[in-house]
């Protein structure tokens, strides 16, 4: 018997609504840990974790280097640069690498869609999928749960809008799918161009106006902008999708009700999301940053140890 | 050259050959390189070897008009010699290489050696295809007048389309004067670029680039009118949309020269394959929908699409054993073509075996004005000899081509080459035959 | 393997007896300054929370009851599968100088109170820590011993103590799982 999370989390769309339950319900009191003068406790001593970074992210990769430390894991984070993966070795030699070393736990961050999922078919070790290509982030999407959770007490019929690059993000997949596992009512907002073909193929609702996706939302989870989608001619420009897409104070005040504002970060202020908004009383964006190193604490914790030749060994090791 | 093989005498197997409209029981004496006499109870001369057919098919030898043989450049990968001995394997008597190789086949001398190389294989005849443009930069046209004379049946690009639309419509005009087809390889680059699935609900999920139908079907169009105006052939190359189909069937109610290939796998996958990031499934152009692969066959039933081509694309295991957008794109082909459309077209009872010899055989023969496709007298002995029920299991361990890059591995599949005779001569016999 | 239960203790005389061990506790340390009652997750957190209010009524004293879910200590943790569920911790106080009384349903092997010790010292450095268990049914693994207990007894290795509480289990009572493996 492994976790029962299995042995990688490399997605939400293959996860049941009980597992994501699991990892929810398990970052609470993980997050009291995070209070506490040592923000420390041994659950993951003696564990070995690479962070391997392929694509820059700082954000994502202290938020796992933090939920590691504060479980006492051994820890050694790779960026792509200055690392063997500059020199061209490829993904298979650098899994045959860490599989020689004998690590436990490979967290993983590539810009190839698929990257987790091809290093844990090829270890032994566990696999967290920290954003692979614009495929999925499961993590994000699970801490963006967490978050709505907290805040709506239960995701069960909440409308959650998506708003931005749907169709090159991976925060949009795996909050795409969450939400709907967990009962929420699911809806995308963006210029087509950025929205995936077969978009309305995953079940959710398509608003072509940000002003009927906020008139229709309790939370608009607003996904980054990246620059290079306008040199790649999917928008204009930067000021024009502001003016088009952008969540400003003026359209949420226009709402006949509160919308609670998410974002993954990093945010582009002026763009996607105005600085009122994002520093506003519906921003829940640094609750987001809190409850991603819980999250992150919850998967790591679930998904170590559990090996399956120890648990006989060690049936009623508990107390009674 | 090889000296003059023993007469062959086919003893009791069905013959089909569209093109005499010959389908019966019968047997097939084969001397001097050519076919000598089809009759019940044909005796054998002295010293010829007898090969008993009972239960297999006899057909004018399959050819196989688009495949990748990687010689010149990437003889790591597969060599003229192991892919004409890959497809008598398959039960090809003849393939058509094409010339994106490294450098590329776009010249007389390049002609030359493929043709050098295949005669010292012995195997499976090989017809060069020259490239369209100087180094198919798609720039300036090849010399078609002389890769022709050295041995060329066409030319293409292919590997990358024909960007430009005047130079497509010279290609056509020029070919014209050699009577040669000008094949495309379909793409609308800018609609393409950085895609590696088709462009769907597959893709949306898996997080690829998805290539969309249109950027095939845009210059199938293209070339259709080009086809029109010009009054040339054009030969499009692995369809794989049912709006391909629908645009070659309007070219074809026109009239206009226009010619088209399918390939096994586009016929029998869908982009359902790619699921868990398969590279195996990664081809160019990409496996479509289970609507696409039911017009193809149909199309591929009534004619719209004129023959079934390997696309054979052999690529060294490490390439693909990687991420799935940098994987190369491609499978091998030559070994499982036939057993494919047995399994899945026949047995699945889209065609009849006479459908498959004319598609395998005859038109390919006719398209591309190719030695064989037929067991007339006198015609060159090209034959391949089938059996359609033997069932076996592909193991990419056991091919003859260097690639092994399939998605079929393990897939149980009926039919296989029993014998493989190329211009008179064995070139294959499957182990148990007798 | 059949099972038997045979009640240790009713519901009336687990509140004599934790009646009697909130008195023992206030004993202990000199009164209830600087006093706080930590109860391990789970059943320990309804025992300390019946003594903190005994404590209440007879000193008028509201003592701070905290909780310690001791799961992420544990030293079995990297064999065990699949992963045992983690309840809250509830310390919101400094330690640092105080006179905590760690309060479980049952003491056994002491691995559970090891952990325990292991977190509380994340938390402060009280200047006094102490144990106190409603059931202690012997068979340690570690040098532990409780301050305050409400009942010993001697049980098989291979039989379960169980504590229920009210507010779990619907009813107050500790029960001994005879568990026959003849």
């Amino acid at each position: 018997m492994t976790s029962a999370l299995g042995k990688d989390l490399l997605d939400l769309e293959s996860l049941t609504p009980d597992q994501i339950r699991l990892v929810l319900d398990t970052a609470v009191p993980f997050k009291e840990i995070s209070e506490r003068a040592i923000k420390k406790v041994p659950a993951l001593r003696g564990q070995t974790i690479v962070n391997l970074f392929f694509e820059a992210s700082t954000r994502t990769r202290i938020s796992f280097e933090f939920a590691e430390k504060r479980l006492s894991a051994d820890t050694v984070s790779i960026a792509s640069s200055g690392s063997s993966v500059q020199k061209g070795e490829t993904l298979v030699d650098t899994a045959r690498n860490l599989e020689a070393m004998r690590i436990d736990m490979v967290v993983i961050r590539h810009g190839a869609s698929g990257a987790a999922r091809f290093l844990a078919d090829r270890i032994e070790s566990n696999v967290i999928n920290a954003g692979d290509g614009t495929h999925e982030h499961p993590t994000q999407g699970l801490l963006d749960l967490l978050t709505l959770r907290d805040h709506f007490g239960s995701l069960e019929g909440l409308r959650v809008c998506i708003v931005g690059d749907v169709l090159h993000s991976r925060v949009a997949r795996s909050n795409i799918w969450g939400l709907k596992k967990m009962g929420a009512e699911v809806a995308v907002c963006g210029p087509k161009s950025l929205l995936p073909y077969s978009i309305a193929d995953f079940g959710v609702t398509v608003f072509s106006r940000v002003e009927e996706a906020i008139e229709w939302a309790q939370a608009l989870n607003i996904l980054r902008l990246q620059l290079e989608r306008m040199h790649a001619g999917y928008i204009p420009s930067l000021r024009e999708y502001n003016r088009v897409f952008g969540v400003s104070r003026e359209r949420l005040e226009r709402a006949t009700h509160d919308v609670l504002i998410l974002h993954p970060g990093p945010m582009n202020r002026g763009v996607e999301i105005d600085s009122d908004v994002a520093d506003g009383p519906h921003s829940v964006i640094l609750n987001q940053v809190t409850n991603g190193v819980a999250v992150r604490m919850a998967v790591l914790y679930l998904l170590a140890g559990g090996r399956p030749e120890l648990a006989e060994a060690a049936k009623g090791g508990g107390e009674r | 050259m090889p000296q003059t093989p023993r007469d062959l005498l086919l003893r009791g197997g069905h013959v089909i050959d569209p093109a005499s409209g010959r389908d019966e029981v019968t047997d097939v004496l084969l001397r001097d390189g050519r076919v000598e006499a089809t009759g019940r109870g044909l005796g054998a001369p002295d010293g010829a070897e007898v090969l008993d057919c009972d239960g297999a098919f006899v057909a004018p030898g399959f050819i196989d008009v688009h495949c990748h043989l990687r010689e010149p450049g990437r003889e790591d990968v597969e060599t003229i010699a192991t892919g004409a001995r890959a497809a008598a394997a398959g039960g090809f008597t003849a393939i058509c290489a094409m010339p994106n190789t490294e450098p590329v086949t776009d010249n007389q001398a390049a002609v030359g050696f493929i043709i050098r190389q295949a005669m010292r294989a012995a195997a499976a005849r090989v017809h060069p295809i020259g490239a369209i443009s100087v180094g198919q930069k798609g720039e300036s046209l090849a010399e078609f007048g002389e890769m022709v004379a050295a041995g060329a049946v066409a030319v293409s690009d292919d590997g990358r389309p024909v960007v430009s639309a005047h130079l497509m419509r010279t290609a056509l005009e020029y070919a014209q004067t050699f009577g040669i087809p000008v094949i495309d390889h379909c793409e609308e680059l800018t609609l393409a670029q950085g895609g590696s699935m088709n462009e769907g609900i597959v893709s949306a999920r898996l997080g690829l680039k998805g290539i969309p139908s249109e950027a095939e079907e845009i210059m199938v169009i293209r070339d259709i009118l080009l086809a029109r105006r010009t009054g040339g052939h054009v030969h499009l190359a692995h369809m794989s949309t049912k709006g391909s189909v629908e645009l070659i069937r309007w070219g074809k109610e026109r009239g206009i020269n226009v010619t088209a290939e399918v390939t096994p796998h586009h016929l029998t996958l869908t982009e359902q394959e790619v699921e868990g990031y398969r590279t195996a499934a990664k081809m160019n152009p990409p496996l479509r929908t289970a609507e696409d692969v039911e017009v193809l066959r149909e199309a591929l039933r009534d004619g719209t699409i004129d023959l079934v081509a390997t696309d054979h694309a052999p690529h060294h295991y490490d390439a693909k054993d990687r991420e799935f957008a940098d994987a190369p794109f491609g499978i091998v082909g030559l070994e499982t073509a036939l057993a494919l459309v047995v399994t899945e077209l026949v047995d699945g009872g889209v065609i009849d075996f006479r459908t498959l010899v004319d598609r395998m055989s005859t038109r390919p023969a006719r398209l591309f004005h190719l030695p064989g496709g037929t067991l007339a007298a006198r015609t060159p002995a090209d034959v391949t000899v089938f059996d359609p029920k033997v069932g076996w299991e592909v193991d990419p361990a056991t091919f003859l081509s260097k690639g092994r890059n399939t998605p079929y591995s393990g897939r149980k599949l009926r039919g296989r080459a029993r014998f493989t005779i190329v211009a008179g001569r064995l070139v294959h016999r499957a182990d148990d035959a007798k | 393997m059949t099972t038997d239960n045979s009640t240790l203790l009713d519901s009336r005389a687990m509140d004599r007896t934790l009646r009697r061990m909130a008195e023992e506790i206030v004993e202990l340390n000199d009164g209830t300054g600087d006093l706080i009652v930590v109860g391990i997750q789970r059943r320990g957190v309804q025992l300390a929370d019946r003594i903190v209010r005994t404590i209440f009524e007879r000193e008028h004293v509201a003592v701070p009851r905290g909780a310690l879910d001791i799961t992420l200590y544990r030293d079995d943790l990297q064999t065990v599968g699949p992963r045992p569920v983690v309840g809250p911790t509830d310390l919101p106080w400094n330690l640092d100088g105080k006179l905590v009384v760690i309060v479980d349903d049952v003491l056994y092997t002491g691995r559970t109170v090891r952990a325990a010790l292991d977190e509380l010292a994340d938390f402060g450095r009280p200047s006094r820590v102490s144990l106190a268990v409603l059931v202690d049914r012997g068979g340690r693994e570690l040098p532990i011993h409780a301050d305050v207990v409400g009942k010993t007894i001697t049980v098989d290795t291979r039989d379960r103590v169980d504590v229920l509480v009210e507010e779990l289990d619907g009813r107050d009572a500790v029960v001994v799982v005879r568990v026959d493996h003849s």
